[in-house]
């Protein structure tokens, strides 16, 4: 026991001494959370666009002015001929263009229909698709208020929608889970294998080796220090995220936090694995970054969503660990359930932690060769 | 009593294809309390044999004990019982003279204050140090550091892997007085060092060369059994008087040392004419000229 807390005191001497690697540790989330937060966003806001319109009366004044008044548009550039349009789509002023056909008010008022046309910039199909929905749903929103106010329709049909969980369709909802799952991954996946590597390195290790401490021993020790910096990691993020971002934790917070220690423990058990397969700081990085951060990235469903991959990956995207830690955030601090809901998701990563640990203590090597 | 005992051990690197054999059949032993020294030239195989023998390498074949216990089999008793100095300076950088040595005493279940007597003549050279990181000493005390961390725990075997390469004459001077206390205290050390005349200073020394142990004998006898005369030629241009010496009929083997060249002669009749302006003396042979000979022996 004597040994264990001396080894420990001596890992956080080696934390502690090394300022800037902490400022990197505990400054990482908070940099993230923020530039994604304000600065890296899928919400498409304030686009530029042109209107082309061929009828110039007062409908299609009033629709414009609709349109204009929106937060989704703006910058309005006036177009005079087809060929216009192409232009300003080439020149990149404009994301869509609105073009309105002549007799647009005398279509609507003795036809009772008449079109418009949306030509969107689909090099980005994302951004096209939302820009094509802002401006049908103004574009609806604007025939019936004006329109069909009085007149009762006999039959018709509305679809409403509702946004469950997250009615504002914040960005936010979406990349808190993912930024917790990724910084206490890098954390404790590539510091962990880093901080065993390094004493291979600098030869600590052989005269650690010709000594009677437990390989289990260095291995634990080795791992509580990151464990205390990534619960000061979870709690700050949390903070941003409620207070910065307001995102509120829906759910049981104490769950939240138990399931973020768990999944932890599986990024430290993995970069113990790591640092037993590794003899050099830049093997160890290099595994953690392309074997772990980028599947993180790729396969957890925070960036792409895994439901929309073909099969094979969504097989391969099981044996990501962030991919069950995330489901468990959203469930937990999004939508609020508790943890019958998710027992699932905690079970695999119980079962990842056991595996993972068992094979880092196996593969501890008990010489140097 | 055998303290260390090294039977045929032999260690490859590498794959089938390109084998390099860093130990072929290395046997020697230790006796308790002495002091001994593995003298050998940079890529002899002098860390492979200590990590053998320090449990951190398993050889390709032969058997090894320390104190006696196997070195495969009981490895984890040999690890509670011997010390151990890598080569390379091996503490922790960031972490103070007085941590590092605290920290080494509790991971051999120990505490600095038990077994103080045992590094104090050390250790007190250091102490006005106590506060300051390890990587902002200098050679000769990080070597002192190191030597303190791997005494703190009383080992009964001692294991120093060229504990005096890189290291001013003076400290490797005063490094050679505390090995001699050391042993006076009745711990075994077995020492390995590329400075042939760091041999002299052994109890008894093993000579060796590209994995072979050339000889095993109390540094005396290395010499005596040299049983050829050395001639110390030097001139005005060493560089070409090497060329000519080297080409004169019964001189076995010449090479610069120090400011002069070595003529190891053939026998004691040999003659050698030699132009003015070179000086000639006749000198005794060190464990350097007997190693020489026997790289050259042993590579005939």
């Amino acid at each position: 026991m004597k040994q264990f807390r001396s080894f420990i005191r001596k890992e956080f001497y080696h934390i502690l001494r090394d300022r800037r690697t902490l400022f990197i540790l505990l400054g990482m989330p908070v940099i993230q959370i923020i530039i994604f937060g304000f600065a890296l966003t899928n919400e498409v806001t304030n686009s530029k666009y042109a209107v082309l319109d061929n009828a110039k009366d007062i409908v299609s004044q009033k629709l414009i002015q609709r349109i204009e008044a929106s937060q989704y548009f703006e910058g309005a550039t006036r177009l005079y001929s087809y060929d216009d349009i192409a232009k300003a789509f080439r020149k990149g002023a404009i994301k869509i263009a609105i073009v309105i056909p002549p007799h647009f008010a005398e279509d609507l008022g003795q036809l009772h229909t008449a079109q418009v046309q949306l030509v969107a910039d689909a090099s980005d199909p994302n951004v096209a698709n939302t820009l094509v929905n802002y401006a049908s749903a103004i574009i609806n929103d604007f025939q019936q208020n004006e329109f069909n106010k009085d007149q009762q329709l006999p039959y018709r049909i509305l679809a409403e929608q509702r946004m469950l969980y997250n009615p504002q369709l914040k960005g936010a909802y979406n990349f808190v889970p993912g930024v917790m799952a990724m910084v206490l991954l890098l954390v404790c996946t590539m510091m962990t294998a880093i901080t065993i590597v390094k004493e291979k390195e600098t030869g600590t290790m052989e005269i650690m080796l010709v000594s009677p401490l437990q390989p289990l021993l260095i291995v634990v020790a080795k791992a509580v220090p990151y464990l205390l910096l990534s619960i000061i990691n979870i709690i700050s993020i949390l903070l941003l995220s409620v207070y910065v971002l307001e995102v509120p934790v829906q759910g049981n917070l104490f769950l939240l936090i138990g399931e973020s220690i768990l999944f932890t423990l599986v990024s430290l058990s993995l970069g113990l694995l790591i640092s037993a397969g590794s003899n050099s700081q830049q093997t160890a990085m290099f595994i953690s970054l392309i074997g772990m951060f980028l599947p993180t990235v790729m396969f957890s469903g925070f960036m792409f969503p895994v439901e929309n991959m073909p099969k094979p990956m969504q097989v391969i995207s099981n044996i990501v660990p962030a991919k069950w830690y995330y489901t468990v955030v959203k469930s937990v601090m999004i939508k609020g359930v508790g943890f019958k809901a998710i027992w699932k998701e905690t079970l695999v990563l119980t079962a990842m932690l056991f595996f993972f640990l068992g094979m880092a203590i196996r593969n501890f090597k008990i010489r140097l060769a | 009593m055998e303290k260390i005992q090294v039977n045929g051990i032999v260690k490859t690197y590498g794959s089938k294809q390109k084998k390099l054999t860093a130990l072929d059949h290395v046997s020697f032993t230790v006796k308790e309390g002495e002091l001994f020294g593995l003298i050998g030239p940079d890529g002899a195989g002098k860390t492979s044999l200590f990590r053998i023998l320090t449990t951190l390498l398993l050889a390709d074949s032969g058997t090894a004990t320390v104190n006696g216990m196997d070195v495969v089999k009981e490895y984890k008793a040999i690890r509670k019982q011997v010390g151990y100095m890598p080569g390379r300076f091996s503490l922790y950088p960031d972490l103070t003279v007085k941590e590092n040595l605290a920290f080494f005493a509790t991971i051999f279940q120990t505490d600095v204050n038990e077994n103080y007597s045992l590094i104090k003549d050390i250790y007190e050279q250091i102490a006005p140090f106590e506060n300051r990181r390890a990587d902002k000493l200098s050679g000769g005390m990080k070597q002192k550091l190191a030597l303190s961390c791997a005494l703190i725990h009383k080992p009964t075997v001692l294991f120093l892997d060229e504990p005096t390469t890189g290291v001013d004459a003076v400290s490797r001077k005063e490094f050679w007085e505390m090995l001699k206390g050391l042993k006076q205290q009745g711990i075994t050390i077995l020492v390995s060092t590329p400075y042939m005349d760091e041999a002299a200073l052994c109890d008894r020394v093993a000579l060796i060369q590209d994995g072979h142990i050339m000889q095993v004998n109390t540094p005396a006898d290395v010499i005596n059994g040299f049983g050829k005369k050395i001639l110390a030629v030097k001139s005005s241009d060493m560089l070409s008087l090497l060329q000519l010496v080297k080409q004169m009929p019964g001189v076995l083997d010449a090479y610069p040392f120090g400011e002069y060249h070595h003529l190891v002669l053939a026998d004691e009749q040999v003659k050698l004419d030699f132009p003015g302006e070179v000086t000639v003396k006749e000198t005794a042979p060190d464990i350097e000229d007997c190693f020489m000979l026997l790289m050259k022996n042993h590579a005939a």
